[in-house]
């Protein structure tokens, strides 16, 4: 089925998750592309969001959570508890539904991930800044107030401030968990222009709700229904001519949820 | 349906006395406070100079003030903070952080709330039983333990309180760029928490202020101003306590000036920490 990306960035395998006794994920296998996007659809508890949480453990934080199954990066299944989860993290960034800027100023906010790894001098934290907030489309708008708290920015602007602090530490894997639900249509439409730029540089994994957003802005769509993965293909095909019915009548709207 | 007037009528007496009770116990509860207030501003303001501070308690029939009281206080409150922040706020942090879903977590706030309503004088009675008889003597440090004992359940309680309302995506956030989670509850939680955890430390410090049973015992009254920590020492509530109940006139005004101070403190303590949790003061 995902015969159709050579050279995957991530590898799924015959991946379960389990919620204690509960079966959320059924023996999903899928690959994601470099340096595109693919978009993950399906209605509410279909574990969209949790199939992108597995990407950087962050199941780990809860106990009863549990994969089984082959998650590949860069050769090494992360799934394993040998793999080092703040290495796997520095690697692959994430950005949530609601904006989550941390309580510091706008500077620090970026300045934050980059320090857990490295030790910069000022001039070259200050590029890393600035290189960061330029590739999230914020620089023009704080450059004149990085000093102030990252709280005062809008809804959209914490967002991308959010995008930026994802990708500061220079990740290769970028995961989206609907990342302009919470946001205007403006903003929502800057994201997506973002999401864009952001593909040229990154594996990007966008989980979204918004099936005319997964249509614009993905190359790649796989839909998921109760935990099956139901197909898998280039985006235009899923949306043109999908080859399962319930793929059709869930993108055309007909699917009652 | 047309509603029948007679309901209407009903209603409209019922809801007529409801407003009345409501406003009655408002004025009832308000008046005792304004009472107090301005009995402690009569009395106090009346006893109050100079001398308040300058001087120490003095024999009965002279001139004296409050300096070894004032300072005895402010030694043991110190005291008694300086152990209880580190000790609460981290404690406080365990519960928020890793005993949420913990049976360990469940019992340790158990503990901690029996503690939080305990009666300030069975506090004083342990510190009494295992530091005061067993060194032979009272001390400022048995008056600082046990001000500290009180302190410690409050911070405990608030700490976790704040720290349980920081957004669980914001955990997620610092743990999703790979940070340490001990990283993220320290640069992160604390921050988003801390003004709330400063409002629960200066209630911790308004209430151990006034306490005085506990000190009965433990740190007792020192007529003398003195630094030392092994010694009995003079505190504001002991005093008070001690003053009011004499029949010397100069010893009760000292008393009624000693409350005053106490009670400006606490509240100026408390509106202080309203001001820490003011939404103007947010973002």
């Amino acid at each position: 089925m995902s015969s159709i990306i050579t050279n995957p960035r991530i590898s799924v395998q015959g991946l379960n998750f389990f919620y204690q006794d509960n079966k959320v994920l059924k023996n999903i296998s899928i690959d994601f592309a470099d340096k595109s996007v693919t978009a993950i659809i399906g209605p509410s508890g279909c574990g969209k969001s949790t199939l992108l949480r597995v990407f950087n453990r962050m199941y780990d934080l809860y106990p009863g959570l549990r994969a089984e199954g082959s998650v590949i990066v860069d050769g090494r299944n992360i799934i394993d508890r040998s793999v080092a989860v703040s290495t796997l993290r520095a690697k692959i960034g994430m950005v949530f539904q609601s904006p989550t800027p941390f309580p510091l100023s706008i500077y620090e906010n970026i300045a934050f991930p980059i320090r857990l790894y490295r030790k910069l001098p000022r001039s070259e934290m200050d590029g890393r800044v600035e290189n960061s907030l330029r590739k999230a489309g914020l620089w023009e708008e704080v450059k004149d107030k990085l000093q102030r708290s990252g709280l005062g920015l809008s809804g959209g602007q914490q967002q991308r401030l959010c995008i930026a602090r994802a990708i500061a530490t220079q990740p290769a894997i970028l995961l989206l968990d609907e990342p302009a639900s919470a946001l205007d249509p403006i903003s929502t439409a800057q994201i997506d222009i973002l999401i864009g730029e952001l593909k040229k540089d990154y594996c990007v994994i966008l989980v979204t709700h918004n099936l005319p957003q997964a249509a614009r802005v993905s190359d790649y769509t796989a839909f998921l229904y109760v935990g099956d993965l139901i197909e898998f293909g280039a985006t235009n095909q899923i949306f043109t001519n999908p080859g399962i019915k319930q793929t059709e009548d869930y993108v055309t709207g007909r699917m009652g949820y | 349906m047309k509603p029948d007037p007679s309901v209407l009528l009903r209603r409209r007496i019922v809801n007529y006395c409801m407003l009345v009770l409501f406003t009655l116990a408002i004025f009832i509860s308000i008046g005792a406070l304004t009472a107090i207030l301005w009995k402690l501003s009569f009395s106090g303001l009346k006893a109050f100079s100079p001398d308040v501070f300058l001087k120490s308690t003095p024999a009965p029939g002279s001139s004296g003030g409050l300096l070894n009281a004032i300072l005895g206080s402010v030694i043991l409150i110190v005291t008694a903070m300086v152990a209880a922040i580190p000790l609460g706020v981290l404690a406080g942090t365990y519960l928020a952080e890793y005993g949420r879903t913990s049976r360990l977590g469940d019992v340790i706030r158990f503990c901690n709330d029996i503690l939080l309503s305990a009666p300030s004088i069975v506090i004083g009675l342990f510190i009494y039983g295992i530091i005061v008889l067993p060194s032979k003597h009272f001390s400022a440090w048995a008056g600082a333990a046990s001000l500290c004992l009180i302190a410690i359940p409050v911070i405990v309680r608030t700490s976790e309180d704040m720290l349980r309302l920081v957004p669980n995506s914001l955990r997620e956030a610092g743990v999703a760029l790979g940070c340490p989670y001990w990283k993220m509850i320290v640069k992160i939680g604390w921050k988003s928490a801390r003004p709330g955890i400063i409002t629960g430390i200066i209630l911790a410090l308004a209430r151990i202020s006034g306490e005085t049973a506990p000190l009965l015992f433990t740190s007792l009254n020192n007529q003398f101003t003195t630094l030392s920590m092994n010694v009995p020492i003079s505190s504001l509530p002991i005093v008070i306590f001690q003053f009011a109940m004499s029949p010397y006139k100069d010893w009760q005004n000292l008393a009624w000036a000693g409350a005053f101070l106490i009670t400006i403190t606490v509240l100026g303590l408390s509106i202080f920490a309203r001001q820490m949790l003011s939404p103007k003061r947010r973002s």
